[in-house]
């Protein structure tokens, strides 16, 4: 399999002061849809637009296909589609004309009409950008860099503050272009994004990868594959915590407001287990959920924080 | 399911149509047509460029327009000669050009002082009588000038140079004919200027110009696009302006349209260039506005938009000859109110494309795409 994009030990420093990307290196192959998970201020943007030649890194090389942006930025840019985080486009200009102006730019671009079928926006081709909502917004933004017929194609954040029917949408599209042997690299802070949409993740922090590997891959690391989550009556102290992590199949133990999170391989072991415990102890239960670990857990594993902290 | 684990397959859009194949220039011309389009969506565009300069030329228009000249307004001090210098002027032939009014001393020269009054006169008791003007005030040295010959010739004086008066208000030297040429040179540059600026400025801020960098598009396109978008409008400006001219003011265009246009479009490329130039850089619209008036400010004063920049000192002259718009001004003046071919207006119209030229090429090498 042939390497899509290469970046080694890649560094960004804005001003002389903010060390925004601090040494990454990533490996990503050919029809691979891979995404960089991390949250807000980690260095994502700043990775993907030095990775789309947009932004000069302070040191490190990136290499696309084999090729650099030194010496063959123009032929790069007739095969990569992109979508930055956040651009406007002009409000006053229909969805057609906004396509038909990118799609002027390339040597060979696909016809409009196809891209609007596949992004379903026929229905809006005459409407104005304006008056578009924001997954349709969205859509059109994606439909700009898919009208190159592009190898690669480059999402930052694509589908931050959209509805969950307009996420779903996008996801098709990239699955879709996926499926035709395009190569995917897209951001973003949404976890059951990068769980249902990538094939590999890098989980980005300060600017370093902290993990890297498939979704289910990493969450295999953390150990425990569940998680039960109960709070009780009275103040649990260490010594609870201790007798917790002592219950069978249990990894770990977090504390978190008040509610108790055991790691657990085998919930059907530690449950009867942690009941009984509990029934000795006098304490009642006044909360008691189970549920699959996921990239969040791992992330708060990794870092001890949330990936969201909204 | 994985779909990394799917053999992978060369990527081939699932084409319905074939793809198009784009030519060198396809690139100009979608730029230049989404920038027109979107101008022609923009209300306020149309009110700015269009509207606006039509409303200053008419307001401009009436309030200098060539009236007879104002009746001299004149305050004789009350005593007992006075009821003899009023009737003296009254008898004169030229008695509808004065306004007179009799006033207590201290009220005429408070009148005067205030430029209710051009000239006071005060008889004095042997008969005589004493005018008192400023000699700085064209109308007070006017109303003496006219008051005096007035009564000269009513008490009975006899010239002794037989003369006669020939009067001359031909279209063509009136003042709206030196204004409009001017309003449209300070339109094409204040359209260009804020036109390019505020466009290119709300394009950086909205990651739009990123977005393009990240396209084969080429820079100097786009540079392009944006400046000759002001060609179509100006053609527009042009028409309207001198239309107005002709059919409110009876203006005569002395050089024919097109010649008139090939200035235009030589202005309105420069004022793009140096809009261009003036936020190459700039990253919000505050400070895009600072330059571009700051830019502006010099050629409002000394382009010789409203009066003559000829009463300036004459060491300044050669600089404010060099300015683009008062060669444009020069040129549409020429061209229009003296029919001067463009042959020889080569030295303005070569000021002109050096600064278009000199901006553009400035501009493409500041330029902060980001
Ligand atoms: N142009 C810039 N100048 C200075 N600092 C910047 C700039 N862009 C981003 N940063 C800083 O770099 C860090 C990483 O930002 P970014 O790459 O946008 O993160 P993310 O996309 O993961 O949210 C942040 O601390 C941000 O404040
Ligand atoms: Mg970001």
């Amino acid at each position: 399999m042939a390497t899509a994009i290469q970046c080694r030990d890649l560094r960004k420093t804005y001003d002389g002061k903010v060390e925004a990307v601090r040494g990454l290196n990533l490996e990503i192959q050919a029809g691979e849809c891979f995404g960089l998970l991390g949250p807000n201020g980690a260095g994502k943007t700043t990775t993907i637009e030095i990775l789309e030649g947009l932004l000069e890194p302070t040191s490190g090389q990136v290499s696309i296909f084999g090729r650099t942006w030194k010496t063959d930025a123009r032929e790069m840019r007739e095969w990569l589609g992109i979508s930055l985080q956040e651009t406007r486009l002009s409000e006053k200009l229909t969805v057609r004309e906004t396509i038909n102006l990118f799609a002027s730019f390339y040597r060979e671009p696909r016809a409009s009409e196809d891209v609007l079928e596949e992004l379903q926006l026929t229905e809006k081709a005459d409407a104005w950008v304006g008056k578009l909502s924001g997954g349709q917004r969205q859509r059109l933004a994606v439909a700009t860099a898919l009208v190159c017929n592009p190898k690669i194609l480059f999402l930052d954040e694509p589908t931050t503050g959209l509805d969950p029917q307009s996420r779903r949408q996008l996801w098709d599209i990239i699955r879709s272009f996926q499926r035709g042997g395009g190569t995917v690299l897209l951001t973003t802070h949404y976890m059951d994004e990068a769980e249902r949409l990538c094939d590999r993740l890098a989980i980005v922090d300060h600017g370093q990868i902290i993990a890297e590997g498939s979704p289910a891959e990493l969450i295999q690391r953390l150990g425990g594959h569940h998680f039960v989550e109960f709070a009780v009556t009275g103040n649990s102290d260490g010594a609870a915590l201790d007798a917790w992590r002592a219950l069978p199949s249990v990894d770990s133990v977090r504390e978190d407001d008040g509610m108790i999170s055991l790691s657990v391989k085998e919930p059907h072991l530690a449950i009867p287990a942690l009941l009984e415990a509990l029934g000795k102890q006098g304490s009642s239960l006044q909360h008691l959920t189970t549920r699959q670990a996921s990239l969040e857990d791992v992330f708060v594993r990794l870092t001890g924080r949330h990936l969201r902290e909204d | 399911m994985s779909i990394a684990q799917q053999p992978l397959v060369e990527r081939k859009a699932t084409q319905a149509r074939p793809p198009k194949r784009n030519g060198r220039w396809s690139g100009y011309r979608h730029l230049l047509m989404a920038r027109m389009l979107e101008l022609k969506r923009e209300p306020e565009v149309v009110f700015w460029v269009f509207v606006f300069p039509l409303l200053l030329a008419v307001g401009l228009g009436i309030a200098f327009r060539n009236k007879p000249g104002d009746a001299s307004s004149i305050a004789i001090v009350t005593g007992p000669q006075s009821q003899r210098a009023q009737s003296l002027l009254q008898s004169s032939p030229q008695h509808s050009s004065f306004k007179i009014d009799v006033q207590s001393d201290q009220s005429a020269r408070k009148g005067f002082r205030l430029g209710k009054y051009d000239l006071v006169i005060e008889p004095n008791a042997t008969g005589g009588l004493q005018y008192l003007y400023d000699p700085a005030r064209p109308e007070s040295v006017l109303a003496k000038a006219e008051a005096d010959n007035a009564i000269q010739r009513a008490a009975g004086r006899q010239d002794v140079v037989a003369t006669s008066v020939v009067t001359s208000s031909e279209p063509g030297s009136r003042y709206i004919d030196f204004l409009i040429p001017g309003l449209l040179g300070m339109n094409l540059m204040n359209s260009g200027m804020w036109g390019i600026g505020f466009a290119l400025v709300d394009m950086r801020q909205r990651k739009l110009l990123k977005r393009f960098v990240g396209t084969p598009m080429r820079r100097g396109d786009f540079l392009l696009a944006l400046m000759s978008s002001r060609l179509v409008l100006m053609i527009i400006e042009i028409g309207l302006l001198l239309t107005l001219g002709v059919v409110v003011f009876h203006m005569k265009v002395l050089d024919s349209i097109f010649s008139i246009l090939i200035v235009g479009a030589m202005g309105a490329m420069c004022f793009g260039g140096v809009g261009l130039l003036t936020a190459s850089r700039a990253q919000k619209i505050e400070s895009v506005s600072g330059l571009m008036n700051l830019v502006m400010m010099p050629m409002w004063i000394f382009s010789g938009v409203f009066f003559s920049y000829e009463r300036f000192p004459s060491v300044i002259q050669p600089l404010i000859k060099a300015l683009p718009l008062t060669a444009l001004n020069d040129a549409l003046r020429a061209s229009i109110l003296e029919g001067t071919p463009l042959i020889h207006q080569w030295s303005r119209l070569a000021i002109l494309i050096a600064w278009g030229v000199v901006s553009f090429l400035l501009a493409l090498r500041w330029f902060r795409w980001t």
